[in-house]
């Protein structure tokens, strides 16, 4: 690991909103090119990075459409910078093509969604976790994916730090999953010493051209990567490819690529999922929630034990991929899991897969346009008590 | 200290957001305690009503929002009919008291209120009212300390406006100091809202 | 007649290509390899670093040019070269950037990209193979297909009016414009050469011929009658309007340069207005490479 640079780094305790922290972290995580296209509400996240770039000798360029910005970064990144995007839903809907791109070819960058209303233009301004799903299968084909969700500005700012790294780490686009009311949530950030924030190198090979082929890679999975401009004349394509980077046609080339591109994310998936837990020992019920909604529903848990309810909550930081084997024996000992968010039912999905029928799994769907009422989720947690 | 919750709420261009991160930088940066600060959605965000949400805790703060305020800092007769009859009981109100009138208050509710806009206007610039009221709020009820709340409104203004923004806030802290103890303003039953409406 | 064999592997071209990926996919009488060859030419004949050359392609038979040169190369997405190139160079501005695609990918489906690079004057240098048509896909309709011409899906001739590239190139703000047919290989090497040196946001259309899709279809031969064609047919006219450059069916071709001038580049935009706004805080930018 690195350290970030210190001529970028706002060290120091800032009270500031979840947006504004996330561009500091994408910054301290040495992104130095971001391109975006306006949409609200995660707007203000590119606003603080064209401030500050010219600054800290980056770049940031407004693109005529999310498409472009989304493979403007992935030019950006292939060229040699650390680089993002930021977007909503129906800007993250067109950014699907660029992230199945990034997938593709391996291109370390973010994606950051600050998530609110929707199908289509939806509620601009106000909140939502309904790309939850998308953010998962979102782009055509198969493959694997990281997305994490912060639930406070102090978090918005340390997993874009995370979603860097891990990016770097596994070449792989990682998306950061924010919503509407964390991203205009302001709060202590507490932003540390340049030497205190480690940063994942970029995977340069140190192999001579004569050696290196873009797709080789070793015992992790994960290949070397180079840049444009070095001298090794390489190849890099969308299409189905061989280790060369080359082009190939088949279903064995298919089933080699594609099954490493799953492979090298889930045998990390140990490494890679998050979560903060509280009480799970001694639970009947054990509420799940991520972003905002994990904050919303902490009063519904302590209105619930004051009614002697024996509650625990599982807070997913890491969404994809998804932690099956934890939730699985967690399953085996409880009565039920409830799980509000505020979509009409996406990560519960994924939380009856987990269970495998060894507890009841009930949802605290809502349409989303502002939070849960506290009562709501404790009205789900009663009868998963009873 | 115990969890308190704040509301303040005007209309658009009182600078209602900006008193709210005065409050909450103050506390969070320079008391070291906890502080969260969210805008409105939801219907109390339509219209030209504006309100901000702080929190203040010395405990790490997990649900962000704020349900009954134990302070409501009113800069407007709408905000004052929206949101005070979501003031806990012997909750604390702040009125801007040349724009709020008050009727029917929950029981044992107090009451100080403050001409913010004639001072602001008198410093010469009416946009700098926010600022008064939260000198007011510091002084009135002690949460948040003089040299905190100062810090916080230096570093917060725009560059540039620091000077006239400090006189502002001693002058909110001054009115405050005096009306610290005095008398609440008297509840005045109407029959309807000084807007004509609800 | 090992002497043959010795010329062919001596052949300065070669050593830009990708030969371990010959035979390519394009069709006998295909005009994108003759545009290659002639970009191969210009570049060994330009000064230009190559290992400071980036070549980013969209999707179709011309986007599978990055893909064949020996080269730094993109094969993007379906109309996205654009953009894609516009974050390589922005991060590494001592990159000579090119986009190789077609008319299909650069202006149906990626004209919005086009337009916005030629405003910002961005530093990239395009190169359209106009062949009329969508060749990877089976001989669909373009935006440059010609009026009457008929395709797959205009099965009794295009009635949609075509773009007059070079037109909207200029409108759009590119600082070089030029148009040659695959016929014109010596003028052709000449213009990428021009537009290698060239500094800010240059164009240039290939007419090149579809033997398989557009000529069969349209009953206009092979792609020696393509040939026959241009020759015949092109009019060499620098400076001409581009306004009066568009193209009918079967109709006289305006080739030569059109349009050949300086305004600031993007950098320089930037650069300008940042030094002056900021002025000491203002952190200048060569390279945003990351470790």
């Amino acid at each position: 690991m690195i350290t970030a640079d210190p001529r970028a780094v706002l060290t120091g305790a800032h009270f500031i909103d979840g947006d504004h922290a996330c561009t500091e972290g994408c910054i301290a995580a040495g992104a130095r090119f971001a391109a975006g296209y306006p949409i609200t509400p995660s707007t203000e996240i590119v606003e603080r990075f064209a401030e500050r770039a010219p600054e800290i000798g980056g770049r940031f360029i407004q693109m005529e459409d999310e498409l472009a910005s989304s493979i403007a970064i992935l030019g950006a990144v292939w060229a040699g910078a650390k680089a993002f995007t930021v977007t909503s839903g129906p800007g993250f809907s067109l950014m699907m093509e660029h992230l199945g791109l990034a997938v593709m070819t391996e291109t370390p960058c973010v994606f950051v969604d600050v998530q609110r209303g929707g199908p289509s233009t939806g509620l601009p301004t106000l909140p939502a976790q309904g790309d939850m799903m998308q953010a998962r299968w979102g782009s055509h084909g198969d493959y694997e994916i990281i997305a994490l969700s912060p639930s406070s500005p102090q978090e918005c700012f340390d997993l874009a730090i995370r979603a860097f790294n891990l990016s770097e780490e596994f070449r792989v686009p990682v998306l950061l999953m924010m919503d509407e009311a964390v991203g205009h949530m302001t709060e202590k950030v507490v932003i540390p010493p340049a030497d205190q924030i480690l940063l994942y190198p970029r995977r340069y090979t140190k192999r001579p051209p004569s050696e290196y082929w873009p797709y080789e890679f070793g015992e992790d999975l994960v290949p070397e990567m180079v840049r444009a401009g070095m001298g090794y004349r390489f190849h890099i394509t969308g299409l189905t490819h061989d280790e060369r980077g080359y082009p190939a046609m088949s279903a064995e080339a298919q089933n080699k690529l594609v099954r490493r591109l799953k492979e090298k994310i889930l045998r990390a998936k140990d490494r890679i999922i998050t979560l903060e837990t509280e009480a799970l020992e001694e639970a009947d019920v054990v509420v799940v929630a991520y972003g905002i909604t994990a904050r919303v529903a902490q009063r519904a848990i302590e209105l619930a034990r004051k009614e002697g309810i024996r509650v625990g909550k599982i807070r997913l930081i890491t969404i994809w991929p998804f932690p099956d084997e934890f939730l699985r024996h967690v399953a085996m000992r409880i009565r039920a899991f409830v799980v509000p968010e505020l979509n009409l039912g996406q990560i519960i999905r994924e939380v009856e897969r987990a269970s495998c029928g060894f507890c009841r799994v009930l949802g605290v769907p809502h349409a989303g346009g502002t939070v849960h009422r506290p009562e709501e989720i404790l009205e789900v947690i009663e009868e998963a008590a009873r | 200290m115990p969890v308190t919750e704040i509301r303040v709420a005007g209309f658009g261009g009182q600078g209602v957001i900006l008193a709210g991160m005065i409050i909450g930088k103050a506390f969070a940066l320079y008391e070291n305690g906890y502080a969260t600060l969210t805008q409105s959605f939801g219907p109390e965000a339509r219209g030209s009503a504006c309100s901000a949400q702080v929190i203040l805790s010395d405990q790490p703060i997990l649900y962000p929002y704020v349900t009954q305020p134990d302070i409501l800092i009113a800069m407007s007769q709408d905000a004052y009919h929206r949101f005070a009859p979501t003031l806990k009981e012997n909750g604390l109100l702040l009125i801007e008291e040349d724009l709020v009138r008050i009727s029917q208050l929950k029981p044992g509710v107090r009451v100080r209120g403050i001409p913010a806009t004639r001072i602001a206007e008198e410093l010469g610039r009416r946009l700098v009212l926010n600022i008064v009221m939260v000198g007011f709020f510091g002084a009135v009820t002690g949460l948040v300390s003089y040299d905190a709340l100062r810090k916080a409104v230096e570093t917060s203004v725009p560059k540039g406006t620091e000077s006239l923004n400090l006189r502002a806030f001693e002058r909110g802290w001054e009115h405050g100091s005096h009306a610290a103890h005095a008398e609440a303003p008297e509840a005045v039953p109407i029959e309807r809202g000084l807007n004509g409406h609800d | 007649m090992s002497a043959t064999t010795d010329v062919l592997v001596e052949n300065p071209v070669e050593q830009l290509l990708r030969t371990e990926r010959m035979p390519h996919i394009w069709c006998p009488g295909c005009g994108i390899g003759t545009s290659v060859n002639c970009f191969a030419r210009a570049l060994l004949e330009s000064n230009t670093d190559l290992d400071k050359v980036a070549i980013v392609s969209g999707i179709g038979c011309s986007g599978r040019v990055a893909g064949y040169l020996k080269l730094d190369s993109f094969h993007t997405t379906h109309g996205r070269a654009i953009p894609f190139a516009t974050g390589l160079k922005l991060a590494n501005p001592k990159l000579t950037v090119v986009v190789y695609s077609g008319d299909g990918d650069l202006f149906a489906i990626g004209g919005n990209h086009f337009i916005h690079a030629a405003r910002r004057n961005v530093d990239i240098k395009v190169i359209c193979i106009n062949n009329f048509i969508y060749g990877m896909t089976g001989g669909q309709v373009a935006p440059t297909t010609p009026l009457e011409a008929r395709a797959s899906t205009a099965p009794y001739g295009c009635y949609e009016p075509p773009f007059n590239l070079p037109f909207l190139a200029e409108a759009a703000g590119a600082t070089y414009v030029a148009r040659w047919t695959t016929y014109h290989v010596v003028q052709l090497t000449k213009a990428f050469k021009e537009l290698l040196a060239h500094r800010g946001f240059g164009f240039i259309e290939v007419i090149a011929p579809c033997p398989t899709l557009y000529q069969r279809r349209n009953r206009l031969g092979d792609g020696l009658d393509a040939m026959k064609y241009y020759k015949e047919h092109s009019k060499i006219r620098h400076g001409a309007p581009t306004s009066e450059v568009g193209l009918g069916f079967q109709s006289e071709i305006i080739v030569g340069k059109f349009v050949q001038k300086q305004r600031p580049t993007y950098f320089d935009m930037e650069e300008q207005v940042l030094r002056q706004r900021l002025g000491e805080r203002y952190r200048p930018l060569e390279e945003l490479v990351c470790q």
